[in-house]
């Protein structure tokens, strides 16, 4: 699927396919740090412990709470992409769009909620 | 795109949407039961269960983000397919590297 920046296609599974693909780069970005923050474990708990001590500050929460967001609307976004492209479903797929992302949403609030 | 490389990046994201919603139960578990660094690697450590699911986990995001980064540099940066196909790839090893060695630092 080729997709070019282009604000004057904003229909519902435009922007989707945008935040599909913008949550996917993000995701690619974090995912190093991610890895280098497990692999802390390797040179001991205290260290890892720590670092899991800096993630209480409240900003750090908030950022998880983004991720979770990227996380659940990259996997929902791709769900659909997989439905669309093997199923041959076309219908109300604005409306799958737009609920993928309230469900991120939703759930990277309850994640805030319950780490906060 | 070509076909291959379609191929591998929607069988990688079959893969990775069972991979995903299971780790996001883990994270909700794990935020829900404010598990320490030391409760979770009680619990991953010397399971093998746990390092085929993160190291398949790995292995298949690494080269989902790989294919990933290279459609978005030939679209949105215009780079050229061989050059992008190469940025592709080291960004894809690195993170098998990257996220082998995490694995194994949190199930050995």
């Amino acid at each position: 699927m080729m997709m070019r920046l282009d604000s004057r296609r904003a229909k519902p599974t435009w922007v989707a396919a945008f935040v599909h693909r913008v949550s996917g780069l993000a995701l690619a970005i974090f995912l190093p740090v991610h890895f280098y923050v497990l692999g802390l474990a390797l040179n001991g708990e205290a260290k890892f412990d720590g670092f899991l001590r800096w993630t209480d500050l409240p900003i750090v929460k908030l950022a998880e709470a983004g991720l979770v967001f990227l996380l659940v609307v990259h996997m929902l976004g791709g769900l659909r992409l997989l439905l669309l492209e093997n199923s041959g479903w076309r219908e109300g797929q604005a409306k799958l769009a737009t609920s993928a992302g309230g469900i991120s949403i939703v759930l990277a609030i309850v994640f805030l909620a319950r780490v906060l | 795109m070509s076909v291959r490389a379609y191929v591998w990046q929607r069988g990688t994201a079959v893969v990775l949407v069972a991979l995903v919603a299971v780790h996001l139960g883990m994270i909700f578990y794990a935020t829900g039961k404010q598990l320490t660094a030391a409760d979770i690697l009680a619990r991953t450590r010397g399971s093998v269960p746990w390092a085929l699911f993160y190291g398949t986990f790995v292995v298949a995001a690494a080269v989902h983000a790989s294919i990933g980064i290279q459609a978005s540099l030939v679209e949105w940066l215009s780079l050229n397919r061989r050059a992008a196909r190469i940025f592709g790839g080291c960004f894809g090893a690195a993170l098998v590297a990257l996220g082998l060695r995490a694995v194994a630092a949190v199930v050995l």
